[in-house]
C-alpha cells in the first residue's frame, strides 16, 4: 500500500453497458447458466467503489514480470517465442494510471495451462508456470517478458479453438475500476472464429484487445515485442477539485 | 465534421476463464511463487471492532456451485474508514487490509472470509449507508465481473434507511443482499446467478 493524492470528486464515469459485452451470449455456452437475468441496479459510485487497496512496488519480486524465468529451474528458461508485452494503463480521460496492479496468466507455447483441471494433450513445460505480475509506473506504463502462448481447443462447439491470448486482471484506484480482460495477437486467424471474442459487439471492441507487433521495442536477436494499452473507468472531472469528498 | 472528444473507451471485459486462479491465486493451484497469494488474509494483527466470518457459495442457474470462481470483497474497517491511500477522513485500522480474495473451496466452491463487521460510510449526499461490503465475482462464463453488496440481516434499522436499499423497486429481492447470521455466529451469503433467488447485481 502506498500514498496517493485524494480522489477527484465526482465519482466514476458510468460503465458503458452498450460497449461492454452482455452477460448472456449463447454461442459462449457457459454464459447461458451463469448470466444474471434481471436488470442490474444502477447507482452512482460511493466511497465503497471510489476507494480500493493500492499496491506498492515493494510487493514485487525481481522476476515477477518475467514469465520466461520466474518458474524456471536454475539455468533453465521457458520454451517458446520470446516476447515483451508493454503498454500503458490509462483512464477514460486519457490519463496514465500509476501504481495499477496487473496480474497476467496464459497457456504455454503449446497451448497448455499448468492446472489440474486442464486436459489438453499438449505437454507441460517444466520451466513455465504461466503467471506474472507488475505494477505500473508513474505514467501508467508497464512491461513484462514471456513466451507467446499457443492456441488451444476448448469444449464449447465441437471444434472451437481459442486464439493465442494473455489474461489480464487490473486493479486501479477504485473498486469500480476492477477489470479482467484478455489480450490477443495481431494477425491471429482464430480471433474472428472464437465465440469468446465473439461476445464483443463491434470490430472496434475486438481491435481494442488486439496487440500490434511493435518493432521499436524488440530486442535484436532476443525478443519480439507487442504493445497493449488498457483503459480503466475515469472519474468525472470538475473545477471544484478542493471540495471535500462526500460533502 | 466536428472535433472528437478526447475520451477513451474502457477496455472491453472478457471472461476470467477457467484458470483465473493461475493468475490471481497461483499458490492455490500449486504454483509456488511470490511467497504466497494476495488477499488470503485480511488481518495482519489485532483488529478493532467485531471479528466476523462470512461463508457462502456461488450457484449457477441449475443450482450447481461454481468451483472455478474468484470472489473479492472490499470494505471499511469497524470505524467506517477505508484502508486505502484514497481515504481522507481519518486513519484506518493499520492491521486491517479491507480487501480479501477467495478462490472458493476446490471441491465445494464455498468461500470463507475472516474479516470485521464494517462501519457505516456516507452516501455522496451525506446520508449514512447501512454497513456493507462490496463484492466482485468473476468466473468462466461470466463475461464481465459482477458487482454486488453484502449487507447484514442483523442491521435491520440501518438497512431500512439505507439510500440504496430503500430505492430498490422489488423490495422482495432485498434478502438476496443480506448476509444471514447463523447459529454458530458466522454469516452466510450465498450468491445465485439466476433463478427465483437471483442476487441483485449492481451497475455501479
Amino acid at each position: 500500500m502506498s500514498t496517493l493524492a485524494p480522489p477527484k470528486p465526482g465519482g466514476f464515469i458510468p460503465r458503458d453497458r452498450v460497449w461492454q459485452p452482455d452477460a448472456l451470449t449463447p454461442p459462449y455456452k457457459t454464459s447461458v447458466k451463469r448470466s444474471p437475468q434481471s436488470a442490474l441496479l444502477s447507482f452512482p459510485t460511493t466511497l465503497s467503489e471510489e476507494t480500493s487497496p493500492v499496491f506498492g512496488h515493494n510487493l514485487l519480486g525481481e522476476l515477477d514480470n518475467d514469465l520466461i524465468l520466474n518458474y524456471a529451474a536454475a539455468g533453465g528458461s521457458a520454451i517458446g517465442p520470446r516476447i515483451i508485452v508493454h503498454g500503458r494503463v490509462l483512464d477514460e480521460n486519457g490519463r496514465g494510471v500509476p501504481r495499477a496492479l496487473l496480474e497476467f496468466w496464459q497457456a504455454n507455447a503449446g497451448g497448455r495451462y499448468r492446472h489440474k483441471k486442464e486436459s489438453y494433450l499438449a505437454p507441460l513445460d517444466p520451466n513455465f508456470g504461466g503467471c506474472g505480475r507488475t505494477i505500473t509506473g508513474e505514467d501508467g506504463s508497464y512491461e513484462f517478458r514471456t513466451i507467446q502462448p499457443g492456441p488451444y481447443p476448448w469444449p464449447n462447439g465441437m471444434n472451437d479453438w481459442r486464439p493465442a491470448h494473455i489474461h489480464f486482471s487490473i486493479f486501479g484506484h477504485g473498486f469500480a475500476q476492477r477489470l479482467i480482460t484478455q489480450m490477443y495477437f495481431e494477425g491471429d486467424p482464430h480471433i474472428k472464429l472464437c465465440p469468446i471474442v465473439g461476445i464483443l459487439k463491434t470490430q472496434n471492441a475486438i481491435d481494442a484487445l488486439t496487440a500490434p507487433l511493435d518493432m521499436n521495442r524488440t530486442v535484436p536477436m532476443d525478443s519480439r515485442a507487442y504493445k497493449f494499452d488498457m483503459v480503466l473507468r475515469g472519474q468525472r472531472q470538475t473545477y471544484f477539485e478542493n471540495r471535500k469528498e462526500g460533502m | 465534421m466536428k472535433q472528437k472528444p478526447d475520451n477513451l473507451r474502457e477496455s472491453p471485459s472478457q471472461t476470467a476463464g477457467p484458470y483465473v486462479h493461475i493468475g490471481c491465486m497461483p499458490n492455490f493451484t500449486g504454483i509456488d511463487i511470490y511467497g504466497g497469494d494476495l488477499g488470503t488474509s485480511m488481518k495482519s494483527g489485532p483488529v478493532q471492532g467485531t471479528e466476523i466470518t462470512i461463508k457462502g457459495t456461488v450457484f449457477d442457474g441449475t443450482n450447481t456451485p461454481l468451483r472455478d470462481a474468484m470472489i473479492e470483497i472490499w470494505q471499511p474497517d469497524a470505524a467506517g474508514l477505508f484502508p486505502s491511500a484514497n481515504e481522507t477522513r481519518g486513519t484506518p485500522d493499520p492491521n486491517f487490509a479491507g480487501w480479501g480474495r477467495s478462490p472458493g473451496d476446490i471441491t465445494t466452491g464455498e468461500f470463507v472470509f475472516e474479516t470485521v463487521k464494517p462501519g457505516a460510510v456516507p452516501f455522496p449526499d451525506g446520508r449514512m449507508q447501512a454497513p456493507h461490503i462490496t463484492a466482485w465475482i468473476v468466473a468462466r462464463g461470466i463475461n464481465i465481473g459482477l458487482h454486488t453488496r453484502i449487507y447484514f440481516d442483523d442491521e435491520a434499522e440501518a438497512n431500512a434507511t439505507d439510500p440504496i436499499l430503500s430505492r430498490i423497486e422489488h423490495q422482495n429481492r432485498i434478502p438476496t443482499l443480506l448476509a444471514k447470521k447463523q447459529p454458530d455466529g458466522s454469516y452466510r451469503f450465498d450468491v445465485y446467478l439466476q433463478g427465483p433467488l437471483e442476487t441483485i447485481f449492481f451497475d455501479i
